[in-house]
């Protein structure tokens, strides 16, 4: 969590100082849930992740440095520069990558957890996305397959309050969690901001899907401390108030977690991360930008010619 | 050798890339009843793990489709309707295509997506007989429509074992054909790479998917008048562009004839392409739907809108300068009108390429 935290924090001075392009959307205040879930993960599973998407990618194992790289948009980022903050990605650790359309890797999370199964593996997958995207009707039809087929996957909601500005209450009718029910998924709905009560839940959905018994749905209750996105430090929308923002805070994930460890565990910690951030920083400064000459490298597996933009 | 029909292609390819390699499986709706046929005897044969029933989810099982390629699987997703394919467009367009850039080339995606009897099937109406497969290819999506029976089969076969999405057009006007052909002989044929199909030397006609037996057609009859040369592109992304060049080489002028509305369909592409970078000696004509064109009910309304052959014969006359509009405008008049200058039904020659 403390990694998740200080990494959001090193990435908002890069997009502010111009290193990072496009901007990010910050994970800070819900990193209980990525660090809780990823915790109950093994490192051949996978996880389909989203816009805000570093916390995920970070827990699940990724190179710091070479997140940060890639958020920089350099040859040294987990996808050479050609993904950027909001589809990182990191396929031999499961990390099938960051999906930047609300919903859209629903189905493909289960249809990789799916067939990790048909080869006879007892990998699992996690897919994680907001609360804005159970309106997606993508959402339930993966639901629907994943239930249907018993796919061995972990739907986790983060509900931090808000799809960009729209509160909750103002977007979805019913719950959450009953829209998991609806489905006959073994669902819970947790404290989000206690990364304990996070691995609980996401063991017991882990252990459900390994062991056979399909499909979970998880509704980690949080709160997004920073903005949606950082384009908000200048566009500065206004749609809730310091006094909320405060009052969540008080439920801050790492404070409550940090006190649950003797202090010079927690100092060493901290140290160990600030370490490792500023040899991530530097990593990504000194890693090369991208030879323009390459920018539609990738585009196929094979070497299929495309033509220029101009004859 | 045995006679074969388009569907039986499509079908024996699904078949024979099932038995070559386990990684091949096929979602889709009604697959293991086959409504379409495309999917007889597979349910059968592999059972349900490989042959999979979805519910009417087009979204879910199309990206479903991805995450199981993504984990090793080589799926292979029908769609009983063309305009199924605007359903699950951001799944394949935004998703599945785009993974191998955006992931640096980590992902890799080989789902085939075939769509039988794409276009019009009369009196199937609007949302029943689009043929988009203009869209596909402007997003950069491998782009397959196959014209004839060993074409289907050679072409679906490449389609499986490549390792990118690509979709397989399998027009209705085409699926009603039957050819003489023993397909364990058949070679995959390469995505990318077009064939003349009737040889020629005075205008050359590019025909997409069935329009391609249409082009034969008005070819042959325009015989005494006029030598057409028929390219079939085969895959429309990517272009056999050095094919099509080789074409005009030869011949120095163009017609498509194109099964897409006018307006940013892949005959705008083709004749752009000639018109910029190849020889041409008159200028181009294609024959299309019209501009944003849907489908009518009635069997005469529907048949209004789709490219015919009488368009085509008209179109080839234009463009070589024995239309009634009196185009040809890049040739010396002298060679295609009487002498005074008038126009002439009387044919004097039309000049070599």
């Amino acid at each position: 969590m403390r990694l998740i935290r200080r990494f959001e924090e090193r990435a908002i001075e890069l997009v502010r100082s111009g290193v990072i392009a496009g901007g990010i959307h910050p994970y800070i205040g819900q990193e209980a849930i990525a660090a809780g879930v990823c915790a109950a993960l093994r490192r051949d599973d996978f996880i389909t992740s989203t816009h805000r998407g570093h916390g995920h990618v970070l827990a699940k194992g990724a190179d710091p440095a070479r997140m940060l790289a890639e958020l920089a948009g350099r040859e040294g980022g987990l996808n050479q520069g050609r993904g950027g903050s909001m589809h990182a990605a990191d396929f031999g650790l499961g990390i099938l990558g960051a999906d930047a359309i609300v919903g859209a890797a629903a189905p493909i999370a289960a249809g990789a957890a799916w067939a990790a199964r048909q080869a006879g593996s007892d990998r699992v997958a996690t897919c994680f996305f907001g609360d804005g995207a159970v309106n997606q009707g993508v959402v339930f039809e993966a639901f629907n397959l994943a239930a249907l087929w018993q796919v061995p996957i972990i739907f986790v909601c983060e509900n931090n309050g808000f799809a960009t500005s729209t509160r909750t209450e103002d977007a979805v009718a019913g719950t959450i969690a009953g829209r998991g029910a609806a489905f006959g998924m073994w669902t819970r709905t947790m404290d989000g901001m206690d990364v304990e009560a996070v691995l609980a839940a996401a063991t017991e959905a882990v252990d459900r899907a390994r062991g056979g018994h399909g499909p979970s749905l998880l509704e980690c209750l949080t709160y997004r401390f920073d903005a949606h996105h950082t384009f908000e430090y200048t566009a500065r929308p206004r749609y809730r108030t310091t006094e909320e923002i405060e009052a969540a805070q008080a439920r801050d994930p790492l404070p409550r977690q940090g006190a649950r460890l003797p202090e010079q565990v927690r100092e060493a910690i901290d140290a160990e991360i600030e370490d490792l951030l500023t040899e991530a920083v530097q990593f990504a400064l000194d890693s090369p930008h991208p030879d323009p000459s390459t920018a539609l490298e990738y585009l196929y597996a094979d070497s299929t010619p495309v033509r220029a933009g101009v004859a | 050798m045995p006679n074969q029909s388009y569907l039986k292609a499509l079908n024996r390819a699904l078949l024979d890339e099932m038995e070559r390699d386990p990684a091949v499986c096929v979602f889709g709706e009604d697959v293991r009843s086959a409504a379409t046929n495309v999917t007889a005897g597979l349910f059968q044969r592999f059972g349900p793990q490989r042959v999979l029933d979805t519910p009417i989810s087009e979204q879910g099982f199309t990206g479903f489709a991805t995450g199981a390629a993504l984990a090793g699987l080589r799926p292979v997703v029908e769609f009983q309707i063309p305009s199924l394919l605007f359903l699950a467009f951001e799944q394949i367009a935004d998703q599945a295509h785009k993974l191998s850039l955006m992931t640096g080339g980590q992902a890799r995606v080989p789902v085939t997506y075939v769509v039988p009897s794409s276009g019009s099937r009369e009196g199937w109406a609007g949302q029943h007989s689009d043929q988009p497969y203009s869209l596909f290819a402007h997003v950069g999506v491998k782009t397959v429509v196959p014209a004839t029976v060993a074409d289907a089969y050679g072409l679906m076969v490449s389609a499986i074992r490549d390792d990118d999405p690509v979709v397989v057009f399998a027009p209705a006007g085409a699926m009603r054909r039957r050819q003489d052909v023993d397909f364990a002989a058949i070679a995959p044929v390469p995505l990318g790479r077009g064939r003349v199909v009737r040889s020629g030397d005075q205008v050359t006609v590019v025909a997409v998917g069935h329009l391609v037996h249409d082009a034969l057609a008005v070819a042959d009859e325009l015989a005494a008048l006029v030598s057409v040369e028929v390219f079939d592109p085969r895959t429309l992304h990517p272009f056999d562009w050095p094919g099509l060049a080789a074409s005009l080489e030869r011949t120095g002028r163009l017609v498509v004839i194109d099964d897409s509305n006018r307006s940013c369909g892949i005959g705008g592409e083709i004749i752009a392409t000639a018109a910029e970078e190849m020889r041409l000696i008159a200028p181009p004509k294609r024959v299309t739907r019209p501009d944003g064109a849907v489908l009518p009910f009635a069997a005469a309304l529907d048949r209004a809108l789709q490219p015919s052959r009488e368009q085509l014969h008209a179109a080839i006359l234009d463009v070589v300068g024995l239309g009634a509009n009196g185009r040809g405008a890049w040739l010396d008049r002298d060679d295609v009108n009487g002498a005074d200058g008038s126009w002439t039904n009387q044919v004097v020659g039309v000049p070599r390429g």
